[in-house]
C-alpha cells in the first residue's frame, strides 16, 4: 500500500542497527576506574618518555579540577568516569608483515563492516591504518609513504619515533586544559593517528584511518595529530562504526590538525558508532574535540557525515591564525529515533583577508534532536574577514526537533557575515510524487535525503563520498518500506 | 486497457466519488471535465493509488487486472502515470537523476538491468528534443524554481521517458500561457500512438482544442453525469457548467 507520514514515522522509529556485532578477541585490559597510578599506567604501558607521562599528569590534575560542560542542547546520564576501563588492547599485536598473519576473525570483522584489507590495498591509493580498540594493529602503504618524507604511524610510534614533533605540536592546537573532555583525553589517551607531510610535499594518496570501540566498558580516547609543513597537501580520512551494546560508551577523541604557511588539509569523517536502540537505550557518547590551526595562506578543511552515536557533541573548529588562510566546514549530521546531536563549527578569524565558509546540513527523525552551534568570531587585526553561513534542516515526522545557535562576534568594522538558514519537512506529497514514478518509499527518502546533503557529499573524496550515501540511505532504512 | 466499475472512494469518511464508470481502450483520448469540487482530481489520485482515499466499493482495472492491493509505485511499473496539477519541489535531485531513478526502478520490477548509461542519455536528448526542452532544464533541481509552464513540461517529459501505457494528466493546462500549452500539448500529441491510452483532466475546454479528445464525460459530484464526443466540450463552454447542474435537477 502506499505510505502515509502516520506510517513513515512509525518505520523510522523500528530501523535497526546495521553493524551491531561483536567480534570475541581476547583483550588486555586495565581495570576500572581512574587515578593518577592508570595515568602513570597507560603511558607505562606504552612505553613513553618521562615527558609524556608528565603531560598526562598534568592534563589529570587539571580534569580533576573541571566540571562537565552542560551548556548543549543535550540531555543524558552522565558517565560514571570510575566505572570505566581506560585502556583495552588487543591481546595478539604483533606487527604483520602480511594479511595472512593478522587474527582470521578480526579480518572477519573487516568483512562483515565492509573493509575487507585486501580491497583497501588494491583500492586507488588508500593507506589504511586501523585502530581496533586503542592499538594499531595494521598499516599499509607504509612504504610508499616513506619515500615521500610522510611519516603516517600511531600516535605511540610517534611518540617514540618522532619525539621532537610531537612535543612541538601535541597540545598546541588544543590545550591539556581546553576542555573537560580534551583534559581527559589527554590524561588518558590510548593511540591514535599522527601524520607528519614535508614542505612542499603533496600526500598522493589518502590517508585513510577505521576507528572502532570494541571492548566492552572501554571508552575510547583516541588522539590524532596531523601536521602539514610549509607548501604541502594531505587529505585525511577518518570513518568507524562500532558493534551493539547496552551500556553507553565514552568516545572522548581529540584531534589536532597544524597548516603551516601555504599548506592545506582536507579531514573528512565518517561518523557511524552505535547510535543506541529504537528505545533510546545505550548507544555512543561521542564527545569530540577537533581544531585545527591555519599559518599564513594556510587551509582547512573539515567534512564531516554524522549517523552514529547517542550523543553528540562535537565542533571541528578552524583556527585562522595566519593572514589570508581559510577555514572550511562541511557537515551532514543525521538524527533517528532518540539521538541527540550538538554540533557544529566555531571559525575564528585572527589574520587578515582571512575567509571561512559552513554548510551545515541536519537531518532529523524519530524522535531525535538535531542542533546546529556554530560560531564566527573575528578579531580586531582581522582586516577583511569573511564567512559564509548555510544551515539547513530537514524534518521527517512531527516528533523530531532541529534547532539553530548561531554566534556571531564581530571586533572589526570591515568583517563581512553573511548567515542563511532553512528548515524544510518530508512531506506525503514528496513520497507521493516518487511513489507515481515508479520509486518506492525508502528509495524516494534516500534520493530526497541525498539531494538535500549534496552540497556536503560532493565535498568529500570520491569513494567516501559513495560509502557516506550508503551510510545516510542506512541511517534512515528500515526506517522505511 | 483502462476500466473503471463503479468506483466509489471517500476521504474522511466523506464520499467523493459515487459510482464512477469508465472503459478507456488503447489509442483513445478521453477527457474528463466538470466544475471545481467534482472529484477530478480525486479520480486521478485514486487511480493512481494515493493512501489518502479509501475506495469504499468498486475496481479500477489496467489490462483486465484489478489494482485494488497495488501500492502507486507497482501501478506506475505496470504502465499508469499522473501528470500532477503540482508538481513538488525536491531540492538537490536533477531531472536527469530523478529519471535515472524511476527508470531503473520500474525495469528493476521488471526484473530488467538498469539502462545502459549510453542509452539513457539518448533516450533522453531525443525526448527532451521532442518536447523543446533545453539541456541546461534537466540539471537543474527537480521542480525547484521552475515557471508554470517549465513544471508542466517537466511532468510531459517524464511521461515522454516513462512510455506509459496510460497517462492521465490532471489539469495539465492550469498556469500555462498560450505558447506554454501549445507546447505541451504538442508533446502529447507527439507521445500518442495506437498503443496507449491518454485521460485529460480540465476544466476548461481550450487544451482539447490542441488535444482533441475521442470522448467527453462530464463530471457532477461524483458521478459521470453526460458523456459525448469532441462537441460536447464546446456546447459546455457556451453553456457553461449550470447547464449540467439544471439538467441535473430535472
Amino acid at each position: 500500500m502506499a505510505y502515509t507520514e502516520e506510517e513513515l514515522k512509525k518505520e523510522l522509529e523500528t530501523k535497526e542497527y546495521e553493524y551491531g556485532f561483536y567480534t570475541d578477541i581476547e583483550s588486555d585490559t586495565f581495570p576500572v576506574g581512574l587515578s593518577e597510578e592508570i595515568v602513570v599506567a597507560i603511558s607505562k604501558k606504552k612505553e613513553e618518555p618521562d615527558w609524556m607521562t608528565q603531560w598526562r599528569l598534568d592534563a589529570y590534575r587539571a580534569w580533576l579540577e573541571m566540571e562537565e560542560p552542560e551548556w548543549a542542547n543535550v540531555h543524558y546520564t552522565k558517565p560514571d568516569f570510575q566505572a570505566i576501563s581506560y585502556y583495552s588492547a588487543p591481546n595478539k599485536k604483533p606487527k604483520y608483515n602480511s594479511i595472512d598473519e593478522v587474527d582470521p576473525e578480526l579480518l572477519d570483522t573487516f568483512k562483515r563492516l565492509g573493509i575487507s584489507l585486501d580491497e583497501q590495498k588494491k583500492l586507488a591509493g588508500v593507506a589504511v591504518d586501523i585502530v581496533m580498540d586503542s592499538v594499531s594493529v595494521a598499516t599499509t602503504f607504509k612504504k610508499t609513504l616513506a619515500e615521500k618524507g610522510i611519516i603516517f604511524c600511531s600516535i605511540s610510534e610517534a611518540i617514540k619515533e618522532h619525539p621532537e614533533l610531537v612535543k612541538k605540536y601535541i597540545g598546541s592546537v588544543v590545550p591539556q586544559k581546553d576542555n573537560y573532555y580534551a583534559a581527559l583525553n589527554s590524561a588518558v589517551f590510548s593511540d591514535g593517528s599522527f601524520c607528519y607531510i614535508p614542505k612542499g610535499v603533496r600526500c598522493p594518496m589518502e590517508l585513510s584511518t577505521y576507528f572502532r570501540i570494541n571492548q566492552a566498558g572501554t571508552g575510547q580516547f583516541e588522539r590524532t595529530l596531523v601536521i602539514a609543513d610549509e607548501g604541502s597537501y594531505v587529505s585525511y580520512l577518518e570513518g568507524c562504526t562500532a558493534p551493539s551494546r547496552d551500556e553507553n560508551q565514552l568516545h572522548a577523541a581529540v584531534v589536532e590538525l597544524v597548516a603551516l604557511d601555504h599548506a592545506e588539509i582536507k579531514y573528512s569523517t565518517v561518523q557511524n558508532w552505535f547510535p543506541g536502540d529504537k528505545e533510546g537505550k545505550g548507544g555512543v557518547y561521542n564527545f569530540v574535540t577537533k581544531r585545527g590551526i591555519c599559518e599564513n595562506h594556510a587551509k582547512i578543511s573539515w567534512t564531516q557525515v554524522e549517523t552514529g552515536s547517542a550523543v553528540t557533541w562535537k565542533y571541528p573548529s578552524c583556527v585562522l591564525k595566519g593572514d589570508h588562510s581559510i577555514g572550511e566546514f562541511y557537515s551532514i549530521a543525521v538524527t533517528n529515533n532518540f539521538q541527540q546531536a550538538d554540533t557544529g563549527t566555531k571559525m575564528i578569524h585572527l589574520g587578515k583577508n582571512t575567509r571561512s565558509t559552513i554548510i551545515s546540513k541536519g537531518i532529523s527523525a524519530g524522535k531525535s534532536q538535531n542542533s546546529y552551534r556554530g560560531l564566527v568570531q573575528v578579531g580586531p587585526r582581522a582586516e577583511n574577514a569573511r564567512n559564509f553561513s548555510q544551515c539547513d534542516s530537514l524534518l521527517m515526522g512531527d516528533q523530531c526537533g532541529a534547532h539553530t545557535f548561531p554566534y556571531i562576534e564581530a571586533k572589526n568594522k570591515t568583517a563581512q557575515i553573511e548567515h542563511e538558514a532553512t528548515t524544510s519537512k518530508i512531506g506525503e506529497d514528496q513520497i507521493f510524487y516518487c511513489n507515481q514514478r515508479g520509486i518506492d518509499t525508502e528509495k524516494a527518502i534516500a534520493l530526497i535525503v541525498n539531494g538535500f546533503s549534496k552540497e556536503v557529499l560532493n565535498k568529500l573524496p570520491m569513494e567516501f563520498a559513495v560509502e557516506a550515501q550508503k551510510l545516510l540511505e542506512i541511517s534512515l532504512e528500515g526506517s522505511v518500506g | 486497457m483502462l476500466e473503471i466499475k463503479n468506483l466509489h472512494a471517500s476521504v474522511d469518511n466523506k464520499e467523493i466519488l459515487k459510482g464512477i464508470n469508465l472503459v478507456v481502450k488503447p489509442g483513445e483520448v478521453h477527457a474528463i471535465m466538470g466544475p471545481n469540487g467534482a472529484g477530478k482530481s480525486t479520480l486521478a489520485s485514486v487511480v493512481a493509488g494515493k493512501d489518502e482515499f479509501e475506495v469504499t466499493k468498486g475496481e479500477v482495472l489496467l489490462e483486465g487486472q484489478d489494482l485494488a492491493d497495488d501500492a502507486p509505485e507497482e501501478r506506475a511499473h505496470k504502465g499508469i502515470f499522473l501528470s500532477f496539477q503540482y508538481p513538488v519541489e525536491i531540492p538537490g535531485v536533477t531531472v536527469t537523476n530523478f529519471m535515472k531513478t524511476a527508470i531503473n526502478e520500474s525495469r528493476k520490477a521488471r526484473g530488467q538491468e538498469d539502462m545502459p548509461a549510453n542509452e539513457m542519455l539518448k533516450m533522453i536528448k531525443e525526448k527532451a528534443e521532442l518536447l523543446e526542452i533545453d539541456r541546461k532544464f534537466l540539471s537543474r533541481s527537480l521542480n525547484e524554481g521552475f515557471s508554470g509552464g517549465e513544471k508542466k513540461r517537466n511532468e510531459i517529459f517524464q511521461m515522454a521517458m516513462l512510455e506509459p501505457k496510460v497517462a492521465i494528466l490532471d489539469e495539465t493546462d492550469s498556469g500555462l500561457d498560450i505558447d506554454a500549452l501549445r507546447i505541451v500539448a504538442g508533446g502529447v500529441n507527439k507521445l500518442r500512438s495506437k498503443d496507449n491510452a491518454v485521460v485529460v483532466i480540465t476544466h476548461y475546454q481550450r487544451l482539447l482544442d490542441y488535444i482533441v479528445p475521442d470522448f467527453v464525460h462530464v463530471l457532477y459530484d461524483g458521478k459521470i453525469v453526460k458523456s459525448g464526443d469532441a462537441s460536447l466540450a464546446l456546447e459546455l463552454e457556451e453553456k457553461g457548467y449550470d447547464w449540467i447542474k439544471q439538467e441535473m435537477a430535472l
